[in-house]
Parts: structure tokens; C-alpha cells; sequence
């Protein structure tokens, strides 16, 4: 039945380019697919989610797709929300809405695909559905150096892909599993000596998908240059394929990622640190933000990395919830940014931080609505991604017992710094884009209008209901190895 | 019905066309293309049919009928079907290049000899010994020269045909001294003896033999060192005669390989070596195939290369022969045949269609396809996305299988060059999307395409897509 969240945008997006009205039927696709993901969180548990049908029978391979566990759900929620806040901003040039909406819906139906597979192949096949779609939009549809952009996000991921493909083969070999299903591979062993080049070959193929420090640099010139949706959705959606295909994998590999342990800590701290400062530097409102994600998914590695101190998830049972819930914080944050800086954009034409200023005078609500997702990427309190964030603080501790600091712990104590250059670069961008004095890009514009605010308050909503009730998440991750105790979430409430 | 009579009857139906042809009038020469489609398909049928010649001991020497043997003459026939198909539209341009411009005159011919050549493939799939070996080989080849030169009045085709006759010859010469050595070292010229004589000592002349024979059969399947008459030879052919070419050519290259290669990789004195030779030939063709393509702004010099890479990547397969996975080497190989005869037909179709409205191969030739003719694009884009090995088309799993059987071998220096080379082939593949939608073409007149070549593209790149989500079907031809 979960095939479902695939199939309708699939076939939207074929009905639109045989000519249907563009806009409607994306938003009624996303929108249904959204309401049956609001309403599947509280059901996901029922057998009838789960398909499978074989389509090769050696190797074998199924099409199978269904709720794994509770971070399938989670991923899927941030899916469908970014996916209708995307498609409800619009903002398709005359003339090229079909091309527009139907990219857009094809890049949601994979990024759903990959998170709701439960077969390794259709996992990764999925992912790869979307990358003629972003090419296409990028390069036809972007803006500023939208071809290089377009060629650099796409060989740059083409080859991750491949390197994570050698993995992936060689894991599904090493297990000796009868199938390419997740609960076969899961339940399978894999000899510790391969295991170690398994996880370099995972660590490389799906940090390159999520913009690892050093194969980040594809990251930012395509946000910049790619039109809303992609951006939203890419940032916020697509790129966290990597981080779950690391978790789901991890207990395949759990010896192997030993090996790797600190160079991962060094490429993270890199991540959170030189990132960071690079995102310090930027003039532009839209290297800024695609730097500043590129740079929070250091944190959401900080937490993997706890796990791979701790060696399973029943010793750290923080890691996973606290990388979860900053995936989809982080996520929603990421999208609202993105979405709002494109209403400033319309507005004012540039988005060069020296010519703008003084724009909450004219336009209070886009001022407001950009302040909170500032303020969320930052981490505030009350806000989804402070909630996500000092879980994975927490996790890093998780398996300290008292005597000198581990890599970990010391990598965690550097890495809070990286909430101070988040509000570093973020409050600048803030004051320079909103307070003071208006100048003259700024005067005259008009507020938010409905239409336009309705995408980023439906994200706004998600990350306060995150932000001030953490459990709705975290409720959900119970059940897979991974419970976060009580003491832990009351903690994080304080 | 003695397998064997299958190759006589489509050697017996070319004569028969060719009786017709000399007979027929000038403006219907077509039919005689249809009535080979049609002799074609009866062969097809005629397949189910028949059964092995174990009556006939002379026969029974020569002729191998193993589901190996099944599946490339299955390949043979469906592939001169697609090139009759694909003459049916093309037979225009034909005609302008040969005897007499704008006649169908000595058009019908062509036909004629893609028949003779289908049958010299089909006994090269059954060919056990050496000899027969050799004179299907001869038989397909001599064919071939004379449909790469067929455009007599192309200064191009005639250069191309004249740097295949060349080097194709002196290809069959090293065929030849190959084969002289192996019947030296094993006293007969059956492919199976090579296995039971097999000992320390006459290893070394066998594996010299072998050696030989593999530069014939890398000239036959395009892969480096002997690769370098593929580019000037796919570009100055007539494009059906490039399709033919680049897949059932190398197809049956392919078969021979696999019979020939058989006897060294089951036996252990030489597994080592020859997985050696063959993983350094995978290795060093998808690289140079991957990598020559990037600067071509020519599409049918683009397809040349694509060709020469992809027959790395089944080299890539066939070298890890004794990997113990779930699929042997045959069935690696045949699958990833399988899924490039429905790429490299389509992508030929296209190239074809878009010759005939704009007169050119250039890749120039594909801009603005977008808003030109969108289904066209579309199509297009899809059959580019498989050939590039995205998921989702048949194509990923051709280089999944091989990827997988390579994995399984340990062959680690031929997959990270494969990784060079699929990233490679999403720039010079992407190069097309990115002339159709990017770019604006100073025409913007409608790009028509006939009817039946629209057809046959819509039909494979269907196939292409419903065997990227379900390609169980394929494995089942396979006897998997």
C-alpha cells in the first residue's frame, strides 16, 4: 500500500506533461500524499503498508516497500511536507509550469521511494530517479551559473552514486544474504576484514550524497543556482538519503566503521568548523544558506559518529533519535529558509546582503517568518532543530564514563561551537537583510501575501509542534533498538 | 527439425531475395526489405523448432546447440529484423549514395546481404570448432565490408570500408595463426580438446594461441588495443549498417569469445592468467572508451565510443568468470547484450530520424529537440539516461550484473576504472539532454519523424523502462 506515496506523484507527473492543468494537479497530488502521511503516523504499524513483489528471482531482488521502522515514517513526514510547501510556493516562469511541477513532484516521488524501500536496489534506484529531474531544472530553470552548476551536481553526485553503488554490491555480497531485502541483509554477518572496506566505500558514496567535508563543493553553487523547489527539496529531502542509508546500514558494518572512526570525526569537525566559516564569509543570501546546510549535516555525523563510538544502538540509544530528529528539523528549517529567501528575492530583486536592509519596515511578516526560521537553524529553544541538536550533543557524552575525553567527546565540545558561527552568520544575515535603515531596494515592496505565506507557516508549524513536543517524534522511534528514555527528553524540554 | 538447416534456411531465403531483386522493379525494391523481415521472423519461429543435430556425427563436430547457442541466434535474427526495420526509413539516404541517385535501383542488395550476414552470426553462436569458427567468422566479416562501402557515391563510407577491409583482414590473420598454434599445441581444432589436453607444458603455447585469437576477437568486439577502427568505421557507414554492427557484431564477437574462453577459465593451470588478460582488456577499454567520448560532438562518432566502452563493461563481466555468484558468465553477458540491443537500436532510430529532417549526425543537430518535438525528447532523454546506466532503465542493471560479478571477483583496478568511466558517461551522455532542452536551435520548425520509426523507438524505450523496474523476463530467455 506504501507504493502509494510513490504512484501519485509518479502519475501526476505524467499527466502533467500530457498536458493537465500543472499547478492543480501537483498541489492535489502533494497535498493527498501529504494528508495520507499525516494520517499513516498514527497507523504505520499496520501489515497493509508493506508490499513486496519479486522481480528477479538471482540475485533477488523485490520491489518492496513499506515502514522499516519509525525512521521511515519520520523521513517520509519531512517528504510530504517539504514536498507541498515546495509545490505550493510556485513561482514557475511563464510558460514552464509543466516542466516546473512535474521536476518537482518526480524528485518528491523518489526521495519518498528511497526512504519507504525495503529492498536495497529499489532504496537506490530510487535516489537516482531524481537526478535528471534536478539536472534538467537546474540547468533550463536556475539562475546566475546555473550549467556548471547543473553539470557539477550532477557528475559530482553521479560518481558518489557509483562509489556507494561498489559498496552497496560488495555488502550484499559479503553477507551472503538470499536477498537484497533489509530484513535479510540486517540479518545477516559480515566478516570483520571486509567490513572495513565496506564502510570506507559506504562513508565516501553516501557522504558525497550528503556533502561530507571534502566532497561538499557541489553543495552550494547548486542551491544557489537551483529554482525553489529543487532547493528545498534537495537540501532538505534528498540529501538526508545518505544519513539514512548510514544508519540503516550501520549494523551491518558496525566493526568496520570502527577503522574509520576518526578520520570521520576529522571530516565532520570540517563539516561544522571550516564550513562553517566559509558560510561566515559569504556576501549572498543564497551561498549562505547552501553552505549553512552543507555545514549543519556535520551535526547529524557527530551523532552517527557517537553511535559508532558506542558500537550498537542499545548502547547509545540517543544517537539515532537525536540524528533523526535534526534530519527532519533540519530539513523543514532548511526549506522554509530557502522558500522565504525566494520572497525576498521577488521582492527586492537581489540578493546580495550589501544592497539590501531595512526590510522588516515594509514587510513585517516575511521579516517575522524568516526571523523564526533563522532562529531555528541557530538552534533556539521551543524551535525543532534545538531539540534535534542537544540530543545529538547528549549522544556524544552518552558513552562517557568519567577519565580522559574520547575523540568523540572532544570532537562534541568543538563542534558546539558550530552554534555560535550558525548565529554568527545568521543574525548578520538577518540584521543586514531586515534592520536598519531601508535602502532603496527595500522601500515600497509589498508583505507576504497569503498564498505566499501558507508554505512557510505549515513549515513553521512543523518545527514548533518538533520544537515544543519533541515526543511526537521521538515517540515513533521507539521499538527499534533505540529508545530515549525519559530522563533524556525531559532534559531537553528544560 | 536438425538445427543446423536453420543457417541454410536463411542463407537459401538471401538467395531467393537476391533472385527476386534482380527481378524486381525499380520502385519496389522495399518489399524485398519486408520479405526479409518476414524470412527473419519465420526463422524465429523456426527456432522453437528445432532441435540438436545429434544424428549427423560430421555436424555434431562442428556444431554446438546449447542455450548459449540458442539465445545469440535468437540475437542474430531479432537484430537483422531491427537493421531491415530500420532500412525501411533510412532506404532515402541509401539511395541517394549509391549507382544511381535518387533510384531505389541497387538498393535492394543491401537487403540481400544482411541476411547472408545474420547467417554467418548464427553459426558463429554454435561454432565448437575452430574451423567452423573461422568460416562464419569469414562469412559475417566479407558480408560486412561490403555493407560498410555500400554507399559507393559517400566518400566516407568508402574510407570507412576500406579501413575495415584493412584491418579486418589483417585481424583474420592473427585469427589465423592463432588458431594454428592451438591446433598445434592440441592436435585437432575442437574447442573442447583444448580442455582435456591441457597440461604445464603445452599451456604456454596454448595461452600464446589464445593471446593471438584475442586480438582477432577484440578487433571483432571493439575493445582497446584493437578498437581504433571503430570511430572512422561507425561514422562513414550507413546507419544500418552501424547499428548491425555495433550490436549484432559484437554479439557474436562476444559468443565466440565466451566458447573460445571457456576451456582456459574452467581449467586451473591457466584461470589466473587468462582472468589476468582479460580483466587488463576490460580495464583498459573502459577507460579509453569512456574517456575518447568526451570531446565527440559528432553523435554517431559518440555512439562508436559508447559502444567501445560498453564492450568493456562486458569484458568486465566475462573476466570475472570464476567469481561464484549467482549468475554465470554467459548470463552476465547475454543480459547486459540484451539491454544494449534495446538501447543502441533505439539510439540508432533516433540518430536516424534526426538525420533525415536536419541531414546531419551532429549533436548540433539535436538542439532545441525539446520544444521541436517534444515526444521525441522525451523518448530520447530516456533512452540517453539508460545508456548513461541510470536506475530505473534496463540499462543500470546490465552494469549492475557486471559491477556485481566483478565485485565477486576481487577485480578491483577494472571496477575503479568502471567508476571513471560511468562518470564520464554522464557528461558526454548528458551532452544530448543538454542540446535538446538548453539549447535553441535557429530552426524551429516541427521535427517530423515517420510513423514506423516512431513506433519501434516508443516500443523499445518502452521495453527499456518496464525491464528497468521488472528484468526477470530477460533471465528467463537466459535459462537462469
Amino acid at each position: 500500500m506504501s507504493v502509494i506515496f510513490v504512484l501519485i506523484p509518479l502519475l501526476a507527473a505524467i499527466a502533467i506533461f500530457s498536458g493537465v492543468k500543472a499547478r492543480l494537479t501537483a498541489l492535489i497530488a502533494s497535498g493527498l500524499i501529504l494528508f495520507l502521511g499525516l494520517g499513516s503516523v498514527f497507523c504505520w504499524q499496520a501489515d497493509v503498508w508493506s508490499i513486496s513483489f519479486e522481480v528477479l528471482a538471482t540475485p533477488s531482488i523485490h520491489l518492496a516497500m513499506g515502514f522499516y521502522d519509525g525512521i521511515s515514517v519520520i523521513m517520509l513526514l519531512l517528504s510530504v511536507i517539504v514536498l507541498f510547501a515546495a509545490i505550493l510556493h510556485g513561482g514557475a516562469p511563464e510558460g514552464r509550469e509543466k516542466l516546473w511541477y512535474a521536476s518537482s513532484l518526480l524528485i518528491g516521488a523518489g526521495a519518498i521511494g528511497a526512504f519507504l524501500s525495503t529492498d536495497l536496489f529499489f532504496f537506490y534506484a530510487f535516489h537516482e530517479l531524481a537526478l535528471i529531474p534536478t539536472f534538467l531544472m537546474i540547468g533550463i530553470l536556475g539562475k546566475g551559473e546555473r550549467k556548471e552548476a547543473a553539470w557539477k551536481i550532477t557528475i559530482y553526485l553521479a560518481f558518489g552514486s557509483i562509489v556507494l553503488l561498489a559498496g552497496l554490491l560488495w555488502l550484499v555480497n559479503a553477507s551472503g544474504s538470499e536477498s537484497w531485502l533489509f530484513k535479510d541483509l540486517l540479518a545477516s554477518e559480515i566478516d570483520p576484514a571486509a567490513q572495513k572496506g565496506i564502510a570506507a566505500l559506504l562513508i565516501v558514496g553516501f557522504g558525497t550524497l550528503v556533502s561530507l567535508f571534502p566532497f561538499h563543493s557541489w553543495a552550494a553553487p547548486a542551491y544557489a543556482s537551483a529554482p525553489t523547489p529543487v532547493a528545498m527539496l534537495h537540501a532538505g529531502v534528498l540529501k538526508k538519503f545518505g544519513l539514512y542509508g548510514l544508519i540503516r546500514f550501520y549494523p551491518m558494518v558496525s566493526e568496520g566503521m570502527q577503522d574509520w572512526l576518526g578520520l570521520l570525526i576529522v571530516l565532520l569537525l570540517g563539516n561544522i568548523l571550516w564550513v562553517g566559516f566559509v558560510t561566515i564569509n559569504q556576501k549572498r543570501m543564497d551561498t549562505l544558506l547552501g553552505n549553512s546546510s552543507v555545514m549543519h549535516m556535520g551535526y547529524i555525523f557527530l551523532a552517527f559518529a557517537a553511535l559508532i563510538e558506542a558500537g550498537s544502538a542499545s548502547a547509545n540509544t540517543i544517537a539515532i533519535p537525536a540524528a533523526v530528529v535534526l534530519m527532519f528539523a533540519h530539513g523543514i528549517s532548511i526549506a522554509m529558509l530557502f522558500c522565504l529567501s525566494d520572497s525576498i528575492q521577488k521582492r527586492t530583486g537581489t540578493l546580495e546582503l550589501a544592497d539590501l536592509g531595512g526590510l522588516a519596515k515594509a514587510a513585517p511578516k516575511l521579516a517575522f517568518l524568516f526571523g523564526l526560521a533563522g532562529m531555528a537553524s541557530i538552534g533556539l529553544p521551543g524551535l525543532a532543530n534545538f531539540s534535534g541538536e542537544v540530543l545529538v550533543f547528549l549522544s556524544g557524552f552518552e558513552s562517557y564514563k568519567g577519565g580522559p575525553l574520547g575523540c568523540v567527546q572532544i570532537a562534541t565540545i568543538l563542534a558546539l561551537w558550530g552554534v555560535v558561527i550558525s548565529a554568527v552568520y545568521m543574525l548578520r544575515a538577518f540584521r543586514k537583510t531586515f534592520q536598519g535603515p531601508a535602502v532603496k531596494n527595500s522601500t515600497g515592496v509589498a508583505d507576504l501575501t497569503f498564498m505566499e505565506k501558507m508554505p512557510a507557516m505549515i513549515l513553521a508549524a512543523a518545527l514548533l509542534i518538533v520544537g515544543l513536543y519533541p515526543n511526537s517524534l521521538l515517540s515513533l522511534l521507539e521499538g527499534c533498538g533505540c529508545q530515549v528514555s525519559s530522563d533524556a527528553t525531559e532534559q531537553s524540554d528544560n | 527439425m536438425p538445427a543446423h538447416w536453420l543457417e541454410a534456411y536463411v542463407v537459401l531465403a538471401g538467395i531467393v531475395l537476391l533472385m527476386l531483386e534482380a527481378f524486381l522493379p525499380r520502385k519496389e525494391k522495399f518489399l524485398i526489405a519486408c520479405l526479409g523481415i518476414g524470412a527473419l521472423v519465420f526463422g524465429l519461429v523456426l527456432l522453437f523448432w528445432a532441435e540438436a543435430p545429434e544424428n549427423n556425427k560430421e555436424m555434431t563436430r562442428f556444431y554446438a546447440w546449447d542455450s548459449q547457442a540458442k539465445f545469440f541466434k535468437g540475437f542474430a535474427l531479432l537484430a537483422g529484423i531491427m537493421t531491415l526495420t530500420l532500412c525501411l526509413d533510412y532506404r532515402k539516404i541509401l539511395a541517394k549514395f549509391t549507382a544511381n541517385p535518387d533510384s531505389d535501383d541497387s538498393t535492394g542488395e543491401y537487403y540481400c546481404l544482411i541476411l547472408f550476414a545474420v547467417a554467418g552470426m548464427m553459426w558463429m553462436a554454435s561454432a565448437k570448432d575452430l574451423v567452423s569458427l573461422f568460416v562464419s567468422l569469414e562469412l559475417t566479416t566479407i558480408t560486412l565490408y561490403i555493407l560498410v562501402a555500400y554507399m559507393r557515391r559517400n566518400v566516407g563510407s568508402l574510407e570507412a570500408g576500406v579501413k575495415f577491409l584493412i584491418l579486418g583482414a589483417i585481424s583474420t590473420g592473427f585469427l589465423v595463426y592463432g588458431i594454428s598454434w592451438i591446433y598445434g599445441a592440441t592436435g585437432t581444432t575442437s574447442l573442447a580438446a583444448i580442455g582435456e589436453t591441457m597440461s604445464e607444458e603445452n599451456s604456454t603455447f596454448l595461452l600464446f594461441g589464445l593471446a593471438l585469437i584475442l586480438i582477432s576477437l577484440a578487433f571483432k568486439v571493439g575493445a582497446v588495443p584493437m578498437h581504433l577502427w571503430i570511430p572512422d568505421v561507425y561514422q562513414g557507414a550507413p546507419t544500418p549498417t552501424t547499428a548491425f554492427l555495433s550490436v549484432a557484431s559484437k554479439a557474436s564477437g562476444f559468443a565466440v569469445a565466451l566458447r573460445v574462453l571457456q576451456p582456459f577459465f574452467e581449467n586451473s593451470i591457466t584461470a589466473e592468467k587468462t582472468t589476468f588478460i582479460v580483466a587488463v582488456l576490460a580495464g583498459a577499454t573502459i577507460l579509453v572508451g569512456n574517456l575518447a567520448a568526451i570531446p565527440q560532438t559528432n553523435f554517431k562518432r559518440l555512439l562508436a565510443y559508447s559502444s567501445i566502452a560498453n564492450a568493456g563493461f562486458i569484458l568486465l563481466g566475462i573476466a570475472a568468470w570464476n567469481s561464484k555468484g549467482d549468475l554465470s558468465a554467459f548470463q552476465v553477458t547475454g543480459f547486459y547484450l540484451s539491454v544494449y540491443f534495446l538501447m543502441t537500436f533505439a539510439a540508432f532510430f533516433i540518430l536516424a530520424a534526426i538525420h533525415r529532417d536536419s541531414g546531419s549526425d551532429e549533436i548540433a543537430a539535436f538542439e532545441g529537440l525539446g520544444t521541436r518535438n517534444p515526444a521525441l525528447a522525451f523518448l530520447t532523454t530516456i533512452v540517453i539516461g539508460a545508456l548513461a546506466g541510470l536506475p530505473l532503465t534496463a540499462g543500470f542493471f546490465g552494469k549492475l550484473f557486471a559491477f556485481q560479478a566483478a565485485v565477486g571477483a576481487s577485480l578491483w583496478i577494472p571496477i575503479s576504472l568502471g567508476f571513471v568511466g560511468v562518470a564520464a558517461g554522464f557528461f558526454y551522455y548528458f551532452k544530448i539532454i543538454r542540446a535538446m532542452y538548453w539549447r535553441k536551435s535557429l530552426k524551429t520548425s516541427p521535427v517530423k519523424v515517420r510513423p514506423l520509426s516512431f513506433y519501434v523507438i516508443a516500443v523499445l524505450t518502452g521495453l527499456i523502462i518496464l525491464l528497468g523496474f521488472f528484468p526477470q523476463p530477460i533471465l528467463w530467455l537466459l535459462g537462469a
